[in-house]
């Protein structure tokens, strides 16, 4: 086990080379709803069980289920009037249990990203063979089911091993958002090819903030839109990334969607704002400061 | 060692549910409910009575509000039992002030213990709801099913032989069930299951022993998770649940009739400090119209 990852170089936050996003936008913003599928029977991992409960823990499940019964499309309705497309994080066997949902994302020119097989099949202590099983499997799987090829990776239920990083690099994809050190993309040392982290924002991440931090609705409303109101001001000096992490299975009920809507529409009515996916961010950086950014090194003022 | 290659094995990966209890389908392209007089809501209230022994197996896990200190614990076991000598009293009380009906569901040791307890609940045009036969007697996977079989036919027959009424709803203690239970429950002349957070409507679930509805009882609006769980404040709680009301209210406008799910526990909200949060959600209630308050087996009759 390693004391330190190594994962990517120290950068205080000042002085960094400016970043502007596309048509001069101060902030990049996408939504990033997971779209999960967890067994009610699942195998059991070493180092983590997947339900509180003995199988079937019906409580668990019921709470997850009820996302793709009926969250999901709450939460597309809310986007859709805000003009927001999502960039899914896909558990990929929704592909064969729910297509219809794929679908109706898919119809809304959404991305989808691969969240692994099921969320209750964690990585550790794979070996690297099945490792590399997941991704090719994720890699197909979406490709068959949609026509993209996955440009990122969120490990099913954050779930990694040591080698997670360079796998999903050498295989292609081009950002992860399982690396939470910054407000902006970065570079990750990998050993062959090229990735980046893209902010996730873990901790205004719907599952955090409600089960977690036990926000109400409308706190979580308020943190959505204080969230943004600083990333915004700190875009004028050099472009940040927002992003909001969701499950349908929490944000999707009834008490709790109007707040929701609500941050989206005081986000996306702010004018330098670049509503768009995480794919297109991570085009636009690799396009623009991938370069910048990996041969530069901060200087003491 | 690598992990077993069970983990990369995955049988029930196709175009259905990874079990054959329900079909999937999207709510917002189902058939509306359609409520009497055109309702756009139905107003369901369900209130769990629960005894919680004082010596709990805790076996496989302790159920929410079993006892937490070393035994004799008599401070969680007066503070459950509040919930059905006091608590329970004043719901029903602000219900009728109201003029609102609940489904109730009972352990059947409360009956046994405190058989009065039920008597009131009919009286007061409750529907009795059976709720296994106390908050230590879970049902769970890998459980004996003879040992599951007695636990079901006891809840029923208790309820049934005192209650005078026909008693089809079924509640696990703690929502837990078994890969048998709703089996079971059908087989037991149940119509309804009330275990299954998964939806904003009744749905209809397919057993062995026929077809069962799974009743949307809500655990996300409720005081158990946003009181206890979540610590918020009773006037957060109120504004909760009056958003939910305001949201469904305005989703059946456009999509047809839902189902307004709030479950209370008298141990929560049958606190004096608690009630006033209580009288403002139902007193609001009231003051909207198109809106129906049927119990768990009207609602069943709406669905046949």
């Amino acid at each position: 086990m390693m004391r330190d990852p190594h994962l990517y170089p120290y950068w205080p936050y000042k002085n960094r080379p400016k970043i502007r996003w596309k048509n001069g936008a101060k902030l990049a913003f996408w939504v990033a709803p997971n779209i999960e599928f967890y067994e009610l029977d699942p195998p059991k991992n070493p180092s983590r069980t997947p339900w509180a409960r003995p199988n079937p823990d019906v409580v668990g499940y019921a709470a997850r289920d009820y996302g793709n019964r009926v969250g999901h499309y709450r939460m597309m309705e809310a986007m859709d009037k805000h003009d927001v497309r999502g960039s899914v994080s896909l558990s990929v066997a929704m592909c064969q249990h729910h297509p219809e949902i794929i679908k109706a994302c898919n119809e809304r020119n959404w991305e989808f990203f691969s969240h692994g097989i099921y969320n209750t099949r964690y990585c550790y202590g794979m070996d690297e063979a099945q490792e590399r099983a997941v991704i090719e499997d994720s890699i197909r799987t979406v490709k068959e089911a949609t026509g993209q090829t996955i440009a990122g990776w969120l490990a099913p239920a954050l779930t990694h091993t040591e080698r997670t990083f360079d796998l999903i690099a050498e295989y292609g994809i081009r950002y992860t958002c399982d690396l939470f050190q910054d407000d902006q993309p970065q570079p990750i040392s990998v050993k062959k090819g090229q990735l980046i982290s893209m902010p996730y924002s873990l901790e205004v991440n719907d599952v955090i903030c409600y089960n977690s931090y036990l926000m109400s609705p409308r706190h979580y409303g308020d943190v959505l839109k204080k969230q943004f109101d600083q990333l915004y001001l700190e875009g004028e000096e050099s472009g940040t990334v927002m992003c909001i992490p969701l499950h349908a299975f929490l944000v999707g009920h009834p008490h709790r969607i109007k707040a929701f809507e609500e941050a989206l529409q005081y986000i996306t009515s702010h004018p330098d704002v670049w509503v768009t996916t995480a794919r297109e961010i991570a085009d636009y950086y690799y396009a623009h400061y991938y370069d910048t950014f990996s041969a530069w090194t901060p200087q003491p003022a | 060692m690598p992990l077993d290659d069970l983990f990369l094995q995955y049988p029930k990966r196709g175009h259905h549910m990874d079990h054959d209890l329900y079909a999937w389908s999207n709510l917002f392209e189902r058939p509306p409910l359609q409520l009497p007089n055109g309702a756009k809501l139905a107003v369901m209230i369900t209130i769990p009575l629960e005894f919680f022994p004082l010596n709990p197996s805790g076996k496989p896990f302790k159920a929410p509000g079993s006892m937490v200190t070393p035994y004799p614990d008599f401070r969680h076991y007066t503070t459950r039992d509040y919930g059905n000598r006091v608590g329970i009293f004043r719901l029903m009380n602000v219900l009728e002030k109201y003029g609102l009906r609940a489904n109730i569901a009972i352990n059947s040791a409360l009956v046994e213990k405190y058989p009065i307890l039920l008597d009131e609940v009919v009286k007061a045009g409750h529907e009795v709801v059976a709720h296994g036969v106390d908050m230590d007697a879970l049902h769970y996977g890998g459980m004996d099913k003879e040992l599951e079989t007695k636990y079901i036919t006891e809840a029923l027959s208790v309820l049934r032989s005192r209650s005078g009424q026909a008693v089809k709803g079924w509640l696990s203690p703690a929502f837990s069930e078994s890969f048998d239970t709703p089996t079971l429950v059908a087989e037991a002349g149940c119509t309804f299951i009330c275990d299954w957070a998964n939806d904003d409507l009744p749905y209809w679930m397919k057993t062995p022993q026929g077809n069962i509805i799974a009743m949307p009882v809500s655990q996300e609006l409720s005081d158990r998770r946003i009181i206890i769980e979540y610590h918020q404040t009773e006037e957060s709680f109120v504004t909760q649940v009056l958003d939910q009301f305001e949201a469904l209210y305005e989703e059946a406008e456009t999509y047809g009739g839902r189902v307004f799910s709030l479950t209370l526990t008298p141990y929560i909200s049958g606190l004096p400090f608690r009630l006033q949060a209580i009288d403002t959600i139902l007193k609001y209630i009231s003051s909207k119209n198109d809106w129906v308050n049927p119990t768990g087996t009207e609602i069943v009759d709406l669905m046949s």
